[in-house]
């Protein structure tokens, strides 16, 4: 089964000693199954917050405000209880860190068998012939054995595949994938996003793959949105983004990726100056002090969201659809 | 994995014999010769040197050291000096009450403690955290034979549910786990709020890590992530810490079979140096330090078997 998300007016705070931290204000995003779904941004600017908060895996301390609906119901409204049988059911979550992510005591097929305990109409044994059936699909050879093996015992690539295989085992109508390939060098990252894009031919749910690197995001979805200082500034086709970006922010980061330089530099150029102070959010656009199209409206009132194409859109005042 | 119990096999062996040097030397410290204090002031000196003879004492100490460890190997742990009874019959009569006493207390103490430490962990910040953790260091803080002299008072004295003294009678299970009652609870309650608090301490640094998140990520119930996911970790800390503290709980055991007049091994020893017995001081002392050296042998052994990580270490 599998449904259309989206979140609207979303907003998530931390209450911490130093007071609020106001992570993610105002997000308005959409999918729909069979779409691939990109969030960028740099390190801090609230991407994994989102992705935490539709996995309804916030910490204690976190406050959400809006709502996120999934099929028509508001994951946000519903009880802790139900919350977690979405988790691992309806929602899966592919972790940051391969190296990390599963349990250093357990084997791996243990570890899987415990992750399908939604499926009550399944013993053990027919858990465990899924188990090696979907390591196989995710290409680890030999997947009878490997799953008696304990995480340490495979290499970081080979424990991305046994999470991917791990978060399609519950066959999930969102698949979240929190950075599949920061961890990986660069080999191995490309065999991951090779394994992702022969999946989602096969698969019909909603996959959200979040990364701060450009180019995982330009080869993987239909649609991005990029995301600064807690905010989504800029969204649209993956092609209107890489092309025809109309955010300044959007612009200057696509501007800094080496992959699209054509040239070699001397220096790596950067965005200058660094991102506002969350506790403190300002009261104009985020990118103002940064900006270097920024005029008077900018550092007082908020941006409108100016919708620039059916699907395109840019939080700043300077564009004009 | 067997290169690792050999080795570790080995170092307890050394450990047996170093604590034996140490026995010795502090005998042959000790002002006034065996002998004497065994016959008293006046034993002729013939008697004096027949009694030498027989016990060694007239051979250089390294001799007497070998000798010990070449008699222990065929089972003989040398004569009461008193009752001229072997020391290893001694030790055997006394031994299963003390064991069956640490063991029941060690085994109430886990039982109790470890399911106390996950709950607190599960309900962190909430008033049973809160009150577990009081409790904790309460019973911590309250000394074993405290708690023995107390609960005699109670439930022996006031009450007359328990016996007051002994360890039942032979053959009769009943009467036996009946006087096992106030000795082990005793000795258990101040480990049930060592374990309570070490569980939990190792659980909450255990919990903060990703694949903690990951169990999570796939709704796994919280019991499940906290009785499997978490605990296979977190108890392997308090496995080293009961490990060493069993020698802690076997010298309670002194105490505690003092105060409900329980014949063990804490008695037999208190007698034997209060008497000057020194071959039953020797004899006692070898067996519990090879108890004590095998407990920590097998605790390692099991910390081995629990970590897959640890395994790989030594393996090969």
């Amino acid at each position: 089964m599998s449904g259309s998300l989206a979140a609207s007016d979303l907003s998530v705070r931390y209450e911490t000693p130093h007071g609020a931290v106001h992570a993610l204000r105002h997000v308005d995003i959409e999918a729909h199954p069979g779409e691939v779904i990109g969030i960028v941004g740099e390190s801090g600017c609230g991407k994994s917050t989102l992705v935490t908060a539709l996995a309804n895996l916030l910490p204690a301390n976190a406050r959400i405000e809006g709502s996120i609906c999934y099929n028509g119901v508001d994951l946000a409204k519903l009880d802790a209880d139900r919350q977690r049988l979405l988790r691992g059911d309806e929602i899966a979550l592919v972790s940051q860190d391969p190296m990390t992510a599963f349990n250093p005591v357990l084997t791996i097929g243990d570890q899987l068998v415990d992750f399908q305990h939604h499926r009550k109409d399944l013993g053990r044994a027919q858990k465990r012939s899924r188990i090696a059936a979907m390591l196989d699909r995710v290409g680890i050879a030999d997947a009878e054995r490997r799953m008696d093996c304990y995480p340490h015992e495979l290499s970081g690539g080979m424990r991305q595949r046994v999470a991917i295989a791990a978060a399609l085992l519950t066959d999930p109508g969102l698949l979240i994938a929190d950075e599949p390939t920061t961890a990986l060098d660069v080999t191995m990252e490309a065999q991951i996003i090779h394994l992702l894009r022969e999946l989602r031919r096969e698969y019909n749910g909603i996959i959200i793959v979040v990364s701060h690197h450009l180019g995982v995001i330009a080869e993987l979805c239909d649609r991005v949105y990029v995301m600064y200082a807690g905010e989504v500034v800029e969204g649209g086709e993956v092609d209107a983004i890489f092309h025809d970006a109309r955010h300044p922010y959007t612009q200057a980061l696509l501007a800094c990726d080496p992959a699209r330089f054509h040239e070699r530099l001397e220096r790596l150029p950067t965005i200058p100056g660094t991102p506002p102070n969350l506790t403190l959010p300002p009261s104009g656009c985020v990118y103002a002090p940064r900006c270097d199209r920024a005029f008077a409206p900018c550092v007082s009132v908020a941006p409108p969201l100016v919708k620039l194409s059916t699907s395109h859109v840019a939080r700043c005042h300077a564009v004009t659809p | 994995m067997l290169a690792y119990a050999v080795k570790r096999i080995g170092l307890g062996l050394l450990i047996l014999v170093l604590v034996m040097v140490a026995m010795y030397a502090a005998v042959f410290l000790v002002p006034g010769d065996p002998a004497t204090v065994a016959l008293g002031p006046r034993a002729t000196p013939e008697l004096k040197r027949l009694l030498i003879e027989r016990m060694g004492l007239d051979q250089p100490v390294w001799w007497q050291i070998v000798e010990f460890f070449r008699n222990a190997l065929t089972g003989n742990l040398g004569y009461d000096v008193w009752s001229n009874r072997p020391v290893s019959a001694l030790v055997m009569e006394a031994l299963p009450n003390t064991l069956i006493l640490g063991l029941t207390a060690l085994a109430v103490a886990l039982l109790i403690g470890v399911p106390l430490g996950c709950l607190s962990v599960m309900r962190r910040g909430t008033l049973a955290d809160a009150v577990i953790g009081v409790l904790s260091v309460g019973v911590i803080a309250v000394p074993s034979f405290v708690v023995a002299i107390y609960s005699l008072l109670v439930f022996a004295v006031t009450l007359r549910w328990l016996p007051a003294i002994g360890a039942g009678e032979a053959g009769d299970i009943v009467s036996q786990a009946k006087a096992l009652v106030m000795p082990a609870a005793a000795i258990a309650l101040g480990w049930i709020g060592y374990i309570a608090r070490m569980v939990r301490a190792s659980m909450m640094e255990v919990m903060g890590e990703p694949h903690i998140r990951t169990a999570r990520s796939f709704g796994l119930p919280e019991w499940k992530i906290v009785s499997k996911y978490a605990l296979r970790i977190a108890i392997i800390p308090t496995i080293s810490l009961v490990a060493v503290g069993l020698g802690s709980i076997l010298s309670s055991a002194v105490f505690v079979e003092a105060v409900f007049a329980r014949p063990g091994i804490g008695k037999l020893i208190t007698d034997a140096v209060n008497t000057r017995n020194y071959p039953v001081v020797m004899g006692t002392v070898l067996i519990m330090t090879a108890i004590y050296v095998s407990i920590t042998i097998a605790a390692d052994l099991l910390i081995a078997r629990l970590d897959p990580r640890v395994r790989d270490v030594f393996r090969g």
